[in-house]
């Protein structure tokens, strides 16, 4: 039997109800309804009184899984959309991000983020958010591109003592299947060497490093072998993984689908550079979301957002120079 | 109906509502069929995205917006078609927007409800439920500040909208300035799937408006005649200097919550409660009860209707759609900021 994305997810949840009693889930529509996108389908039923549904109070939402972590619980907060989450920016940059800092009283509170857009999704239902709360001392920020990384990485979410953003795009929620679902191999906290090469690196995250794996293989008909670094982990970032990467092809190029301004791209070449320029062998690149809110029309989609044409356009060029 | 602030409930004066129950009704039967064609565009695939009606609250839609006047500012929801065209909306507009035509009045950078001409007085909804209201408030901040002392303004939310911070935080700033704003919440007993039960605790949602300090009526949604009488009221009493009212009117979503949602989880007694209770129906029934128009003056509306549907979405449809080429990339307004990327 096939697993998606969507449904390593479920999974994930269903087996943290199953093993820990800490662990309730609160969200819009997430009951008998089973969630706007149905990742917790049939878990209220399985486990009574403690898949609720919310009321339309992100603010509220987040302050209570708050005080609720500091008894003992371990909520998962599910955001209908990541861009909801925004309404509760206050309780989670301030209240949550800080409370182990003030008191040593740990906030293990997970928040889902349905991220990312689908054609046709808009600007308010399309975000991707992950640099915005990897600018937040205290938060850590997860963003999975495989099956196996959807599951397994939302078991450790639960686990951390932190609070977590857990960034799961929407765009691979059923696009992704796997056949056998198992574990990742890796930890949260390290990235993945998806493809190995020998060219440049490809560094992205999300559902962008399907899109890094395409052009991969467009550009090695061209006799180039690119290397594919997936972060997983947005915060903290395993940085080293990155350099041991540029290290072996002297070339870098970013990928991410989110606005670049101060995004994760920034964060990883300023990291690479300050750390390894004599490792490049040239300028590294970065290939972002426009610096526009994510469009409506389809048409505009397509291009908000780099495809992997134009990351095999940008390697070419990376690797002229 | 009942008025949380004053002693006595709000006289029901029965006033001649004739010429705006007509008016609304023309506007409700619009409203309804061109969303039937929005529906219908959708399942052909030729609509991205989601496609969200207000099937079942029109009377309360349109009731509000035909007591505005064009001065007024009207800041409509996800469910409002009906005021939104009775506030003078383009019925090719509609059309556009789902689109993205080039066209449209975001120029295909977002789509369906998310349209709206602010400089109209006619504002533009984020999806963010809640955040509106205090751009209303705002808007009417301004008037004031400008002399103009003669507009109101109305904005429109559901139940589950009630329940963000925004909501709160925007009526109590608009009740601390003593603004002319009328909000009107529609309790169309879902949130998507979420009911009444958990989304509020409260016996009705009106009674938040004592909380406040300001005037609130409830009313019932399916009856266009009552949505009139209150809207007026309030309408009347935010003119005259009383400050913000608060409107809940009560139906049932006689749709999903968008169109990819069967809405399966409705309450079978909530759907007998209302069964028979569709407003569209029912204000059809009263007009001609009261002799104001014959079912055949009503079959020529609508016939009217489907034609000005018809012409307004083929000449929407020769219409550019957006083109990245087309497109500046740029999210400034300030002419040195302001830059081409292509
Ligand atoms: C702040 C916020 N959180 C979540 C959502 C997602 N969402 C969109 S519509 C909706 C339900 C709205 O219910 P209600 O306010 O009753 O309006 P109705 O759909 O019934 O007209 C939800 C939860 C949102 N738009 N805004
Ligand atoms: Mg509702």
């Amino acid at each position: 039997m096939s697993t998606t994305y969507l449904e390593a997810i479920r999974e994930a949840q269903k087996k943290l109800l199953q093993d820990d009693s800490r662990v309730y889930i609160y969200g819009q529509d997430v009951g008998a309804f089973g969630g706007a996108f149905k990742a917790t389908k049939n878990l209220a039923d399985a486990f009574p009184g403690r898949v609720l549904d919310a009321p339309i109070s992100e603010d509220a939402m987040v302050g209570s899984a708050i005080g609720a972590a500091i008894e003992g619980m371990r909520p998962i907060i599910e955001m209908q959309f990541s861009d909801f989450s925004v309404t509760a920016f206050n309780q989670i940059i301030n209240q949550a991000a800080t409370l182990y800092w003030r008191t040593q009283v740990a906030c293990p509170i997970t928040i889902r983020m349905p991220s990312g857009a689908n054609p046709g999704s808009g600007p308010f239902h399309s975000q991707n958010l992950e640099a915005l709360y990897a600018h937040v001392p205290g938060l850590v920020v997860l963003a999975p591109a495989t099956v196996p990384d959807a599951y397994t990485m939302l078991l450790e979410a639960v686990e951390i003592d932190d609070p977590v953003i857990f960034c799961e795009h929407k765009y691979l929620y059923n696009r992704l299947k796997i056949d056998r679902l198992t574990p990742s191999e890796l930890t949260f906290n390290h990235a993945r060497v998806a493809r190995v090469g020998r060219d440049i690196t490809i560094v992205s995250y999300s559902a962008m490093v399907p899109e890094a794996l395409f052009a991969a293989e467009i550009l090695e008909r061209e006799g180039v072998l690119a290397e594919v670094v997936d972060l997983r982990c947005i915060k903290p970032l395993d940085i080293e993984t990155v350099i041991a990467s540029v290290a072996r092809t002297g070339r870098l190029l970013c990928v991410d689908e989110s606005w670049p301004w101060g995004g994760v791209n920034a964060e990883v070449i300023a990291q690479v550079t300050t750390r390894g320029f004599h490792l490049l062998d040239a300028p590294p690149q970065r290939l972002n979301g426009k610096d526009t809110p994510v469009p409506f029309h389809p048409n505009l989609w397509n291009v908000h957002k780099p495809s992997s044409k134009v990351i095999a356009l940008k390697a070419r060029e990376l690797l002229k120079w | 109906m009942l008025n949380t602030l004053m002693e006595e409930t709000r006289e029901v004066v029965a006033p001649d509502l004739r010429e705006q129950y007509v008016e609304a009704f023309t506007w409700m039967l619009l409203a309804r069929i061109v969303e039937e064609k929005l529906a219908s565009l959708w399942r052909a695939g030729k609509i991205a995205g989601g496609v969200y009606l207000g099937k079942g609250q029109e009377a309360i839609s349109a009731a509000i917006a035909v007591m505005l006047k064009p001065d007024d500012i009207f800041g409509p929801l996800i469910r409002d078609q009906a005021g939104r065209l009775a506030f003078g909306e383009p019925l090719a507009d509609v059309f556009r927007n789902h689109f993205g035509t080039l066209t449209s009045p975001s120029r295909g950078r977002d789509g369906n409800v998310h349209r709206g001409r602010p400089k109209e007085g006619y504002h533009s909804m984020i999806s963010h439920l809640g955040s509106l209201i205090s751009v209303v408030a705002g808007a009417l901040l301004a008037r004031r500040f400008q002399g103009d002392t003669s507009a109101i303004g109305a904005t429109c939310i559901g139940d589950g909208g009630t329940s963000t911070g925004a909501f709160h935080e925007a009526l109590n700033l608009a009740a601390v300035e003593k603004l002319p704003l009328v909000v009107v919440v529609t309790n169309n007993q879902y949130a998507y799937s979420t009911p009444n039960n958990r989304q509020f605790a409260c016996r009705n949602l009106v009674d938040r408006a004592v909380g406040y300090g300001i005037e609130g009526y409830s009313m019932d949604g399916t009856d266009l005649r009552d949505c009139l009488e209150v809207a007026r009221y309030a309408t009347d009493r935010a003119r005259s200097g009383h400050g913000p009212q608060m409107i809940v009117g009560t139906c049932l979503r006689l749709t999903g919550h968008a169109e990819h949602d069967d809405a399966s989880y409705v309450d079978k007694k909530l759907l007998s409660r209302f069964a028979g209770r569709d407003c569209l129906q029912i204000a059809g029934s009263y007009i001609q009860s009261q002799q104001w128009a014959d079912q055949s003056q009503i079959e020529r509306w609508k016939e009217k209707a489907k034609y000005e549907i018809e012409e307004a979405l083929a000449k929407v449809q020769r219409e550019p759609h957006s083109d990245p080429k087309e497109e500046t990339w740029c999210p400034y307004a300030t002419g040195v900021l302001a830059r081409t990327e292509r």
